[in-house]
């Protein structure tokens, strides 16, 4: 309750920032809008809501999801994340915190797959259960190093995949991921751009997704992040939860190894 | 050691080399056949996880022009010869106004270098496209939120003068960027239909007329 309150609060910040936005670095602003916040992020609702849902038994199996196993064994969530995408002998293949999230909520709690994707991005008044199961699982893994595996031919395959995808240009604008991601302190208009190339970049920007965003007033997931790059890139739009995406997530996290992993986070 | 033992034994070291230069070539085909060919994987995973949406095709995506795949897979770094190679063949591709007239109107071309949209999956079908011209340049003084993946252009009229060598050499790099920077970031506006013939023309003036902002 004391956290609705808080963040009730925050609206009223979310409703000033695009003022506040119009002026100087985009960055500096988020870092004092972080401040106004004391340190909280509205992202904690979204995590509470998820380890509701994580524990509630859901139709038609009536079960809740407690047995899903992300790669530590059924129901540990402890550290899970910073080793995913991983191998997972069950299905053959790699898969991402989401693909996994699915997979058990269709192999476990028996809904179809339309069922089990169905509003995987939140908005006004149609919340994401995906989106707060996320936010439950990843807060999970905070101050543990990023530690993705691609020794398994599978994995090193999904690596490769998408480190071929980022420099993939193509579409009307020749644009690939490496266009903006591949430089060190580039701007889009005010935005700051991380290179993905560069560790310590990688590091900060994998380790801090997902993130509650305040221009969305959602917690968005990396599938989301990615979906919303590509869509700027002028590339068509992704299928939610694709090997495609996957790939590109498996990329991304090798390159960020070792960083200490500090999500949900908080983001313009 | 007789001669005759020399020669046996030279017979016999030319048959071990030659084994063993038919046996490397060998195992280095089999070995090239098995390598995976992450790029054809990725390709063919591009036909069935994408779906077009408004201007943004899968097609359009699958089917790179010979300039995409070059800078896709030399993507640092690519030898002399590929970057001469494509700069002569997208010079070619420029197409210079047909009345000869390079310079339309700046307060036009300011509008195109602020909007953003165009051939995005989110954007209308049939819309009119813009430059995003300050997603990556510095134009004018005022208008200070300003990438920088491209350099400044402020005062480009003025640095670089109103004459017919200019002016050809600018619509060119508008209409087709990689005619002089092999694999340039900057997308091939006029090539790729993105601005139409006017449209360049009115971000022309916007660099290029002495009464516009860009030049004050």
């Amino acid at each position: 309750m004391k956290l609705i309150i808080k963040y009730s609060l925050t609206f009223l910040a979310i409703l000033m920032t695009p003022y506040v936005l119009a002026e100087g670095s985009s960055s500096e602003e988020i870092a004092k809008y972080r401040e106004l916040l004391a340190d909280g992020n509205p992202a904690e609702l979204w995590e509470m809501r998820g380890q509701e849902l994580w524990k509630k038994k859901v139709s038609p199996n009536n079960v809740s999801l407690e047995q899903c196993d992300f790669g530590k064994g059924p129901g540990v969530l402890k550290g899970a994340y910073v080793e995913l995408p991983r191998y997972f002998k069950d299905v053959n293949k790699v898969m991402d915190l989401e693909q996994r999230l699915i997979f058990c909520r269709t192999s476990i709690q028996g809904l179809s797959y339309e069922q089990a994707v169905s509003s995987a991005f939140g908005s006004v008044g149609n919340p994401s259960d995906i989106e707060a199961l996320v936010a439950y699982i990843t807060a999970e893994s905070k101050g543990m190093k990023m530690a993705v595996s691609i020794k398994h031919p599978k994995e090193r395959e999904a690596y490769e995949i998408g480190k071929n995808f980022f420099y993939y240009r193509a579409g009307t604008h020749d644009f690939s991921c490496a266009t903006c991601h591949s430089s060190d302190k580039k701007r889009i208009r005010l935005q700051d751009l991380s290179n993905l190339l560069n560790i310590k970049d990688a590091q900060k920007t994998y380790t801090t997704w997902p993130a509650y965003r305040v221009s969305q007033g959602e917690v968005r997931t990396m599938q989301h992040r990615l979906s919303d790059c590509l869509r700027q890139q002028r590339f068509p739009e992704p299928r939610y939860a694709s090997t495609t995406i996957t790939a590109l997530i498996m990329f991304m996290a090798k390159n960020a190894e070792g960083g200490v992993y500090d999500a949900p986070a908080l983001k313009r | 050691m007789t001669p005759q033992h020399s020669s046996v034994k030279g017979v016999f070291m030319k048959k071990i080399i030659i084994t063993l230069f038919i046996s490397l070539i060998v195992t280095g085909c089999v070995t090239a056949s098995m390598k995976p060919d992450y790029a054809n994987a990725m390709l063919e995973l591009l036909k069935t996880d994408f779906v077009s949406k408004g201007p943004a095709t899968v097609e359009r995506i699958v089917n790179q022009d010979n300039v995409q795949n070059l800078c896709s897979v030399y993507n640092k770094s690519r030898s002399e010869e590929v970057s001469e190679r494509i700069k002569a063949s997208q010079l070619k591709t420029v197409k210079f106004p047909i009345d000869e007239n390079y310079i339309g109107n700046w307060e036009e071309g300011e509008k195109i270098a602020q909007n953003g949209r165009g051939f995005q999956s989110s954007d209308p079908l049939g819309g009119v496209n813009g430059g995003n011209c300050y997603a990556c340049h510095r134009i004018t003084k005022n208008e200070i939120s300003y990438g920088d993946i491209g350099p400044s252009l402020y005062n480009y009229g003025k640095k670089y003068g109103n004459n017919e060598k200019v002016y050809k050499y600018t619509w060119a790099k508008i209409y087709n960027s990689q005619a002089f920077t092999a694999c340039s970031d900057m997308p091939r506006f006029g090539h790729a239909g993105i601005l139409n013939e006017k449209q360049i023309k009115d971000v022309m003036a916007l660099l290029l007329d002495p009464k516009s902002p860009t030049n004050q």
